[in-house]
């Protein structure tokens, strides 16, 4: 399932005032892999992913998506910063899911999960809110198509968010804490969803998580982070049995610790 | 009180009333205007709509009425009086309104954007599908607050002699002398009026509520 290599960071860096968020970071991420972003707060994980949703800018380094730079276009023989149709045409590719869910509290579930689909990939409504149906179906939900975010707890909403993701097709799904959120009971349905739609879905995955047995479960690879650099990358047997780093086994104790 | 003066009243409300109805209706144009303009990448466009708002909310309402109304003819534009009324009245109702449809945009979480694009929604798909639905609803309360202050701001247009409620109520206490009667009569003409805009404000409120997915408190208690 996994192929080409899909996704570049090359030497990106990234600061907020004084912090320095990403140092010089450089990794690939093939087609269809699942890999789990883990380590310390504020070691630039969701930076990471807000930076291949288009959410955040990269101060220095190219991102490519699929062999394109994602923040840079050509323009006769230069490379310009990339303006909204290019990112446009680069975010469909990819889409997110939120730790806080983010559902459009002014439509209802099937509506959430439909219209983008509709207004962004030209689907009629009548196909899309075929589709937006098995997708609550396979999230759970099928039954909650016409209640409004609101009236939903958070594990739901959460479900929702995944099938308004899925809705999109994207080639690569980025997860920021998704369960975060969510009392553990919650959090289980959440990542049991998840494992579904790894299994059925042919889309390359990049999840930050403490949730260390889904991580261990769906994952190809997982990325260690500190202080905006990868520290340690290996499949999940290896890193989380046998670290070769301390500061990844004293995340890893840190994070068993705590659950 | 004779038929007559009774109908001159009644002509006086339909005034008010009319003022009241365009005016809220063209204020709000120019409220959606002015507030979005205030929020547009482009500076001239917000710096025009800067001047706008404040020029208009430092401007007593009456002096933009008296420059409608004798300071235009002056310079040759004749306005219908009350079209001149509507005109005033709205130009200062919308520069309040813009604020506050700055402010209920505004108050849209950065996250709802944010999820906007993560589903690849154009900014003006953003705009319309995601944030103002949402930004119209947090509207609604002060822009009920604002359509009571443009009713009381009509009573202004008798002072450059539109027949509205005030003027005919003006006419009938010289005519009978009844100047408490008539006061009183006003009080309650206004009053009425008022009521009914509040109560039409809470019905667009739980419309708009209801739109969200909530059920407004109220209702679970009765
Ligand atoms: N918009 C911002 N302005 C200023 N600083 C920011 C901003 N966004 C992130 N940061 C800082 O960048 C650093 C990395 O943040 P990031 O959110 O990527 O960390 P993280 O690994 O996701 O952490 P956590 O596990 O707590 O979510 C943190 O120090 C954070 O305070
Ligand atoms: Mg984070």
């Amino acid at each position: 399932m996994t192929g080409e290599r899909f996704i570049s960071f090359d030497g990106v860096s990234k600061h907020f005032g004084s912090t320095t968020v990403l140092d010089d970071l450089s990794f690939d991420i093939r087609a269809g892999e699942r890999v789990t972003l883990i380590g310390p707060s504020g070691s630039g994980k969701t930076t990471i992913l807000r930076m291949l949703m288009t959410l955040t800018r990269p101060d220095s380094g190219t991102i490519t998506v699929d062999g394109v730079p994602l923040f840079h276009e050509r323009r006769g023989d230069a490379l310009v910063p990339a303006g909204e149709a290019h990112l446009r045409r680069m975010r469909r590719h990819t889409t997110m899911v939120f730790q806080q869910y983010n559902l459009f509290p002014n439509m209802r579930v099937l509506r959430n999960v439909t219209e983008a689909p509709v207004h962004v990939l030209g689907l009629s409504r009548d196909e899309a809110e075929g589709r937006g149906r098995e997708l609550l179906e396979l999230v759970g939900l099928g039954d909650k198509v016409d209640a409004y975010p609101s009236q939903l707890s958070g594990g739901q909403q959460q479900r929702v968010a995944i099938a308004r993701a899925l809705a999109m097709r994207p080639d690569v799904l980025l997860l920021d804490e998704v369960t975060s959120a969510l009392d553990p009971e919650l959090a289980a349905e959440v990542l049991d969803v998840l494992r579904d739609v790894a299994r059925t879905f042919d889309v390359t995955m990049l999840c930050v998580t403490h949730a260390m047995r889904f991580a261990r479960d769906v994952s190809d690879r997982v990325l260690m982070f500190n202080e905006g650099r990868i520290i340690e990358s290996a499949p999940p047997e290896q890193l989380f049995d046998a670290p070769e780093q301390v500061r990844t086994k004293e995340f890893l104790r840190s994070v068993i610790d705590e659950t | 009180m004779s038929t007559g003066l009774w109908l001159l009243l009644f002509d006086g409300l339909l005034v008010t009333l009319q003022l009241t109805v365009f005016g809220a209706a063209l204020g709000l144009v120019f409220a959606f205007a002015a507030g979005l303009a205030r929020l547009s990448g482009r500076r001239v466009v917000r710096g025009i709509a800067f001047a706008y708002t404040e020029g208009f909310r430092g401007l007593p309402a009456l002096v933009v009425l008296f420059w409608l109304v004798f300071a235009l003819p002056a310079l040759g534009l004749q306005l219908e009086p009350l079209f001149a009324g509507v005109l005033a009245l709205a130009l200062n109702i919308g520069a309040y309104g813009a604020e506050v449809v700055r402010g209920a945009v505004l108050s849209v979480p950065a996250a709802q954007l944010e999820a906007a694009v993560a589903l690849n929604f154009t900014p003006w798909q953003r705009m319309r599908l995601v944030v103002l639905p949402q930004a119209l609803v947090a509207m609604v309360p002060p822009m009920g607050n604002l359509l009571v202050e443009l009713l009381k701001a009509t009573a202004l247009v008798s002072l450059v002699y539109l027949q509205d409620l005030t003027f005919q109520g003006q006419i009938v206490r010289a005519a009978t002398g009844e100047t408490a009667a008539v006061f009183a009569g006003l009080l309650v003409g206004y009053g009425v009026i008022a009521l009914a805009l509040t109560r039409l404000v809470r019905l667009v409120e739980r419309r708009a509520a209801a739109g969200l997915g909530r059920t407004p408190a109220r209702e679970v208690t009765r």
